[in-house]
């Protein structure tokens, strides 16, 4: 019997080139003579040049890694907690709402959380005088509320699929409630932690609505200004930014392909180790 | 049972820090958006007035929502720019879901991770990659160009092909920019098939396609709606998209909201589109989660 | 006459791995054929085979005498029971059942017709609007076993049909599929690593291994007549030993048994020479164990070295003077513990000649 029939090879076969045609040729075009971005006038790596030493996008990139850094670690830390508040407090007063707004932000468009946010920091600065200054601070605080939420359901899963056991077998040999915390629970959901704070740093670098609302003069972060380059049309050196990026990125993600890989075969056998010798 | 939270300290801090945080920074800040979309619009900093010579509850800017052709049609333009992209992924995304979950392994692994890959990236950057392609002069416009002229009639020929700057360019970013959102959840539904039900069909004396339409199908029904809720949902509220390659003359939802609030500094009638906005993403999500409900009870 | 299913030389590879090496089978219309064997002998490749999901790498499948070679599994009229029953979990029972019928060229009325019938054969009628995970583990196997009868095959095929059943069902289950085989007169075709199902379930059992098919026969000829090693091990339980042909005495045969230091006497097989090394294989249930030495006949002296208690019965194991074990099963016929042989308790084996397994070394 065929299971692999030729239109389905014809469809994966389309799809990638779909996905990878458009940055493929933004990396050939980054490597582009001509100044008209989508006209081919010769090799050269003047952009990449122009792009380093443009202050402006160095200082952009280091604000957004900053902001980036900081919401994803406070994000991971709120949103684990949630995480916990929901899977092991079976009954606590306001679950339900509680549940409400660790999901809401999932399904809220971009511009209302952006445009609630600034109402939000305008107000706030008319009634007690803070933020004077929107900018890294209101950025910041506005990135940890809408990507603690993406950290809660990813370590909610893991824990939900935890065997809950585990925990009951450390009480029952003796260790104290933030032992088990400590020595069980986040030893096992901590890839589901380290997953949840790169998703939460990858939200904080690349968004633009919620940052455009909340920023305020001379704090530009890296998408904001290619947001404000890309309006005005293409231009070559953002073709360049782009081409670090999708190496940097593609990079990353075989590296931690392989030493996840590896961590989970090391896991599987570990399992498998424990299982055989309960037997 | 009684867990390592049994002490009330530890409980209090671990339920109250999240909660809070999302009460104070998510809650009341949408709070207040309702509350202003029942305000009224004055000259004062900021642009509402409450009480004094303004009515308290005014609904005139929901009134002015459903008389303006302006809002109902940019409503109009979202949804169903949003609805043909999330077909459209469908179209694309299941058959190439199903596509992964036939290959070896190994290739599942590593087409998985190209999947994912793009997500990884910058979502403007991926935006921008497709202005590259469409833009007049571009090696991929000139293409079309050339297939085009080739195919009809000499006075029907065009020097370039028009495909920035209007709702095909929209839909067509939008699905390049959401397919990995459908593919992932279908992928996930559809691996965790039998594939000896499928035998068993066949046995049974169905034909391939017949497999497909009475087996493969109807248990792949959630991962159909979750990439449909994943893909529709973000791409009714899409800004970005619609901003730098959409129709200036027929905005999207988004567009108009950011634009009343910002340009046209009409705080009561951006809050109210919002909300209208976020009422029609809730039909979707109650699906959704009537789904969700049916599929635990199993 | 044609027989009903003829495999003729059928091989299987997989890459370089060969699964299934030359089988030839017949089989009768109306039979409980079992292909029997360990993991990975080769027994689901066949069957998968016969259902049309694998192609033979070589030889041809024959059934009614048509060469199903080019036939694809929707066509064939074989069906299968799968051993995971394989029930369509968005279906209910009704629909798993008639599923088959769907693309039959029937009227509504003849498939409600079929449906009530199969609803009926395997007692499930008042289950029909229930889903797969809504019934017992033995009724989803009666689902299964209905869903393949409903196109009324030729031939069905049962991939380890009891398997996902706790003990006690399946012993109902066993007579169950007999008496639905008998009144639908389908042939059968198990396919089981498990003995005593076979045993009790089939006509006809072939034993495979390692690809191979080893031995064809009814169930008591491939228990009490075991043509290999192999065979004799994999039915039963039996002790070894290595053996030497002494003398030829019609259809007895004295060995030499070095572990007995003796001879004795047991059914000789074809092609036996004086001075021939042979296996003698001893079935635990076939000894005899007692104090008196004035036995005749085949008998050798051991001490009682382990013994387990089952209540009805009880296994000894014995230690022969050098060194070897033998195990032998007592029924225990009368209560009470004063004849019966203890623990380090010397005593004499016996056994009958014609119980003796003489087996090619």
């Amino acid at each position: 019997m065929n299971r692999r029939p030729m239109f389905l090879v014809c469809v994966l076969v389309f799809g990638f080139a779909f996905f990878y045609i458009p940055i493929l040729s933004m990396m050939v075009y980054s490597f582009n003579a001509s100044r008209l971005a989508t006209v081919w006038g010769g090799f050269s790596v003047k952009w990449y040049i122009s792009l380093f030493s443009n202050e402006q996008i160095v200082a952009a990139f280091w604000l957004s890694l900053k902001i980036a850094f900081i919401s994803a670690t406070f994000a991971t830390i709120l949103g684990t907690m949630a995480a916990i508040a929901l899977v092991r407090f079976p009954k606590f007063r306001g679950r339900t709402l509680f549940s409400g707004l660790v999901n809401a932000p999932l399904i809220m468009p971009e511009v209302i959380t952006g445009i609630s946010a600034l109402i939000f920091f305008i107000l706030l600065a008319k009634l007690v005088g803070w933020p004077a200054q929107r900018g890294f601070a209101t950025i910041t605080l506005a990135h940890i509320t809408f990507s603690m939420v993406f950290v809660t359901t990813i370590v909610q899963s893991r824990l939900q699929q935890s065997d809950r056991a585990i925990e009951e077998a450390a009480m029952d040999l003796g260790a104290k409630p933030w032992q088990v915390l400590w020595d069980i629970t986040l030893p096992v959901i901590s890839p589901a932690i380290l997953s949840g704070w790169l998703l939460a740093f990858t939200i904080s670098l690349d968004d633009v609505v919620i940052t455009s609302f909340t920023t305020g003069p001379g704090n530009t972060t890296l998408p904001l200004l290619i947001w404000s380059k890309v309006k005005l049309g293409v231009t070559p050196d953002v073709n360049a930014l782009a081409t670090i990026t999708v190496l940097v990125v593609g990079l990353g993600v075989i590296v931690a392909g392989i030493v996840m890989g590896r961590a989970d075969r090391r896991r599987e056998l570990d399992a498998q180790m424990a299982y055989r010798d309960n037997k | 049972m009684i867990g390592w939270f049994h002490r009330r300290g530890w409980s209090d801090i671990i339920i109250a820090l999240p909660y809070l945080w999302l009460v104070v920074l998510f809650l009341i800040p949408f709070a207040i958006v309702v509350g202003i979309s029942l305000s009224t619009r004055t000259v004062t900093a900021p642009p509402i007035g409450f009480g004094g010579d303004n009515p308290w509850v005014s609904l005139s800017s929901y009134a002015r929502l459903f008389q303006d052709d302006l809002y109902l049609r940019a409503f109009f333009t979202s949804i169903t720019n949003a609805f043909v992209a999330m077909i459209l992924c469908l179209a694309i995304g299941y058959p190439m879901a199903l596509g992964l979950t036939r290959v070896s392994r190994n290739w599942r692994n590593i087409l998985l991770m190209l999947v994912i890959l793009p997500f990884w990236t910058s979502f403007l950057l991926r935006v921008y990659a497709w202005m590259g392609l469409m833009s007049k002069n571009s090696w991929f416009n000139e293409m079309l160009r050339d297939s085009w002229n080739f195919l009809v009639p000499v006075n029907w020929a065009v020097t370039f092909v028009p495909m920035m700057y209007s709702n095909f360019a929209v839909v067509l970013v939008m699905v390049y920019t959401y397919l990995p959102f459908m593919i992932l959840p279908l992928f996930a539904s559809l691996e965790r098939l039998d594939p000896v039900l499928d035998e068993a069909a066949f046995d049974l004396g169905s034909r391939p396609w017949q497999v497909f339409v009475d087996i493969t199908l109807p248990q792949s029904i959630p991962g159909i709606i979750a990439g449909g809720l994943l893909v529709f949902i973000p791409a009714a509220g899409e800004l970005v998209i619609p901003s730098l390659v959409g129709d200036t003359r027929a905005p999207m939802i988004g567009r108009v909201i950011s634009d009343t609030f910002s340009s046209a500094r009409d705080w009561p009638m951006a809050a109210a589109v919002a909300v209208v906005l976020l009422l029609l993403m809730v039909v979707p999500m109650m699906v959704y989660s009537h789904y969700q409900a049916k599929g635990g009870a199993r | 006459m044609e027989p009903f299913l003829r495999i003729e030389g059928v091989s299987k590879f997989f890459g370089q791995f060969q699964a299934v090496k030359d089988v030839s089978l017949t089989i009768a219309k109306g039979e409980i054929f079992s292909l029997l064997g360990g993991s990975g002998c080769g027994k689901t490749t066949l069957l998968r085979m016969l259902a049309g999901f694998e192609t033979p790498s070589a030889g041809r499948i024959f059934l009614d005498g048509e060469d199903l070679a080019d036939v694809p599994a929707y066509a064939r009229p074989i069906h299968m029971m799968f051993q995971s029953y394989a029930l369509f979990p968005h279906m209910t029972v009704a629909k798993n059942i008639s599923y088959g019928l769907k693309y039959e060229n029937m009227t509504p009325a003849q498939r409600k017709d079929r449906l009530r019938e199969m609803l009926d054969l395997v007692q499930l009628t008042p289950y029909a609007d229930r889903k797969p995970h809504q019934i017992s583990g033995g009724q989803r196997q009666r689902v299964a076993l209905a869903r393949a009868l409903a196109r009324q095959p030729k031939l069905l095929l049962l991939d380890e049909p009891l398997a996902a059943l706790d003990k006690k069902l399946r012993e109902h289950t066993q007579f169950e599929l007999m008496s639905i085989q008998a009144r639908t007169g389908v042939t059968f075709i198990v396919v089981t690593h498990d003995q005593e199902e076979a045993m009790t379930l089939s006509d006809r059992i072939a034993v495979m291994d390692k690809g191979s098919v080893q031995q064809i026969g009814s169930p008591t000829a491939i228990y009490e007549y075991p043509n290999s090693r192999f065979v004799a091990g994999f039915i039963g339980s039996i002790t070894t030993f290595a053996a030497t042909v002494a003398a030829l005495n019609g259809d007895q045969v004295r060995l030499h048994v070095a572990d007995f230091g003796a001879e004795i006497t047991a059914r000789a097989i074809e092609n036996l020479n004086v001075g021939q090394e042979v296996v003698l294989a001893l079935r635990p249930e076939k000894l005899h164990i007692s104090h008196d030495c004035t036995l005749e006949g085949n008998v050798i002296a051991g001490q009682v070295k382990d013994l387990a208690y089952f209540g009805k019965d009880s296994l000894y194991r014995i230690v022969l003077p050098s060194g070897a074990l033998v195990s032998a099963h007592m029924v225990n016929a009368s209560r009470g513990s004063g004849t019966r042989a203890d623990w380090d308790d010397n005593v004499f084996l016996s056994f009958d000649p014609a119980s003796a397994i003489v087996l090619p070394a």
